[in-house]
């Protein structure tokens, strides 16, 4: 302890210390890490004051998040009974506005089964990654749900799909071509996203979450733009993210299809009365098929085998194109720009280096490891382009061989792939429920 | 792939179909299951939430624009045990200022959101006013260039939304976000460490 009578000259060498380094240390546009200089001593206070704590105010508790869990299981439960069982337009519609208002405005979009998908990609991509328990419950119960009742997470409990439910006022019937065409546009988009994902590069789903903004009451101008831009564009054509974005939406198509029970357009036997044939605003209502009759065996047998076997060159194909542009998204990754910058910078020193570029010097790491993390990044974009490109156009193939194959079908049925159980076509059919017996 | 499905096609094929049906969606269950229980391998029962870590923060400003809340879920926070407590605060006081009070024009900080409380002579205690404060790290700067390094910047769990991509996490120059346990939700500086 210093006598208090050398305060006020200690008090005043400090000030003047700090007026000359702000002379001599203004260095300005380099970053400093915040490092702990104890430049100046602690006080010893005289006056009996004892310094604040700084507070640490808890984060949401786990509890909750359980909670979160069980709320959605619960909907599920009740989404399914309310499509299948009660068949009832207005329970859907009261449990989708009950969700949208705790799934997204109370809970603000996060974490949600669409963005999920990409926690789950990152604990392949990174084993240092652990998801928690609740986020891959958030993953995998909605598709479980699928496998018995159909896409009922889309029809009621779905945050983003609720919002543009209740948006769709004069939907318009996109031609089948359109439909089908725009209806691949999800395969790619999970694809990038699982390669963005587990290459630990960005959550492209949760960044590009269109509606997330509307929960938040805040969004960046593009994003409120784009967001509005769907909900507009959903007044005509019904839910767009949900049929031409989602890529959950798209692995659901999957479950949906292997289905137990799904919702029947009537909840008798179709007496072919078409009285249904518009009443689906997500152009999921398909007709009897036989309305397209089939044409001559022969014809249709010469066609499969062309396509048989032109498909493995088409993978092929959509593969090295797959890898090209797998390589090239490498870029959107921290390590990898980075490391372009840096090897770049040796070769000319003109451009103005990056903030991330100062903050490296500044942490004073070695470029060595940084270089290998790049070149993994690069080599998996490349690997997993080659990957999803195969695929996509294995699936191409696939699906022009399923229009060649024809298939009977007498009554109006709901496309298993592409409705969203919504109900809406129920109440466009005149036969009354069968009698239970 | 076709979009048609079992109800109603001519009794013949019906349960070979329904048994296709059965086997392919019991696969499609085992590989959602699966794939969860390989993504749970690690046993993480607890929660994620963001932290950034002060020691990488360069200070450059996209705390306060790049969270998805406005104003942003970043705050200065200060350590008072690293604290000089000076006259003259680099966190304080705009370094072109004419006189080492608190007034507005002498005040580094856009928003006005740092208390300056007189403690003794002449030693002042400086509080960060949260409600105020929109994260953009000048002060930080300030007090790591001229003073201890005491103000630093924090994710408040109280604020934020936990997004399951942090908005500033991808931006961040200095690549200080990650995500931490949710029983040790904050990276401090100084005793509270
Ligand atoms: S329930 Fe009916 S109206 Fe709704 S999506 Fe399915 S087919 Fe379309
Ligand atoms: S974005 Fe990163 S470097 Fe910039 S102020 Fe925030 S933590 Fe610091
Ligand atoms: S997790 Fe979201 S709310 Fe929290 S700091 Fe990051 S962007 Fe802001
Ligand atoms: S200068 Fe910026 S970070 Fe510091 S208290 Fe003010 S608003 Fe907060």
């Amino acid at each position: 302890m210093r006598p208090r009578a050398t305060r006020p000259a200690a008090g005043a060498r400090r000030g003047t210390l700090a007026l000359a380094l702000l002379a001599v240390g203004a260095l300005p546009g380099v970053p400093t890490a915040a490092a702990n200089v104890q430049r100046f001593p602690r006080p010893d206070f005289t006056s009996g004051y004892t310094p604040p704590t700084l507070t640490t105010p808890a984060p949401r508790a786990f509890g909750l998040e359980v909670l979160d869990v069980a709320l959605l299981a619960a909907a599920l439960v009740l989404a399914g009974h309310l499509a299948l069982r009660r068949r009832s337009r207005k329970g859907l519609l009261a449990l989708t506005v009950a969700c949208l208002a705790y799934f997204g405005f109370v809970r603000q979009g996060c974490v949600c089964p669409i963005g999920s998908i990409q926690n789950v990609a990152l604990a392949f991509g990174d084993a240092g990654f652990a998801v928690p328990l609740t986020v891959v419950a958030f993953f995998a119960l909605p598709l479980l749900f699928a496998l018995f009742h159909g896409r009922t997470f889309c029809a009621a409990v779905c945050p983003l799909g609720a919002i543009q439910e209740v948006v769709v006022w004069r939907p318009r019937k996109l031609p089948p071509w359109l439909n089908q065409t725009l209806g691949t546009i999800p395969w790619v988009y999970l694809g990038v996203a699982l390669l963005f994902a587990a290459t630990a590069t960005d959550f492209l789903v949760c960044r590009w979450d269109p509606f997330v903004g509307f929960f938040r009451f805040g969004a960046p101008l593009p994003m409120a733009l784009f967001g509005a831009g769907l909900l507009v564009l959903g007044l005509f054509v019904g839910r767009p993210y949900c049929r031409f974005l989602c890529p959950y939406g798209a692995l659901l198509r999957v479950f949906s299809r292997l289905s137990r029970r799904h919702v029947t357009i009537t909840p008798g036997s179709c007496i072919q009365c078409r009285l249904c044939e518009n009443a689906c605003p997500y152009d999921a209502i398909r007709k009897p098929a036989d309305l397209a009759p089939p044409e001559p065996p022969a014809r249709g047998a010469r066609r499969l085998a062309i396509l048989l076997a032109a498909a493995p060159l088409v993978a092929l194909a959509a593969a090295g194109t797959g890898a090209a542009f797998g390589a090239g998204l490498s870029r959107a990754n921290r390590d990898v720009a980075l490391a372009l910058e840096l090897h770049g910078a040796e070769a000319d020193n003109g451009a103005a280096p990056s903030l991330e570029r100062e903050a490296f010097f500044t942490s004073g790491l070695p470029e060595g490891p940084l270089f290998d993390r790049a070149r993994v990044v690069q080599r998996t974009f490349a690997a997993g382009g080659a990957l999803l490109g195969g695929a996509l156009g294995l699936m191409a193939s696939a699906k022009l061989l399923g229009l060649s194959v024809w298939r009977s079908r007498t009554d109006y049925e709901p496309d298993r792939a592409h409705c969203v159980s919504c109900a809406r076509c129920f109440s466009a059919c005149p036969v009354k429920p069968e009698p239970k017996t | 792939m076709s979009s048609g499905n079992s109800t109603g096609s001519p009794p013949g094929p019906l349960p070979r179909r329904a048994f296709l049906r059965l086997g392919l969606a019991g696969l499609a269950a085992a590989a959602v299951g699966g794939v969860a229980a390989a993504a749970a391998r690690a046993g993480e029962r607890r929660t994620h939430v963001w932290q950034l870590d002060p020691g990488k923060c360069v200070q450059c400003g996209r705390c306060e624009t790049a969270c998805v809340l406005t104003p942003s879920a970043v705050k200065a926070v200060h350590a008072y045990d690293l604290c000089g407590y000076c006259r003259l605060c680099g966190g304080y006081h705009h370094p072109q200022a004419r006189s080492i009070d608190s007034a507005a024009e002498n005040q580094l900080c856009p928003t006005g959101a740092i208390r300056r409380t007189f403690v003794e002579d002449p030693f002042f205690e400086y509080t960060i006013v949260e409600d105020r404060c929109i994260g953009c790290a000048v002060c930080v700067k300030g007090c790591a260039m001229f003073g201890n390094g005491s103000l630093f910047l924090q994710v408040r769990h109280d604020r934020c939304v936990n997004c399951n991509d942090c908005a500033i996490a991808r931006v961040c120059p200095a690549d200080a976000f990650r995500r931490v346990p949710v029983d040790a939700p904050y990276l401090l500086k100084g005793d509270a460490r």
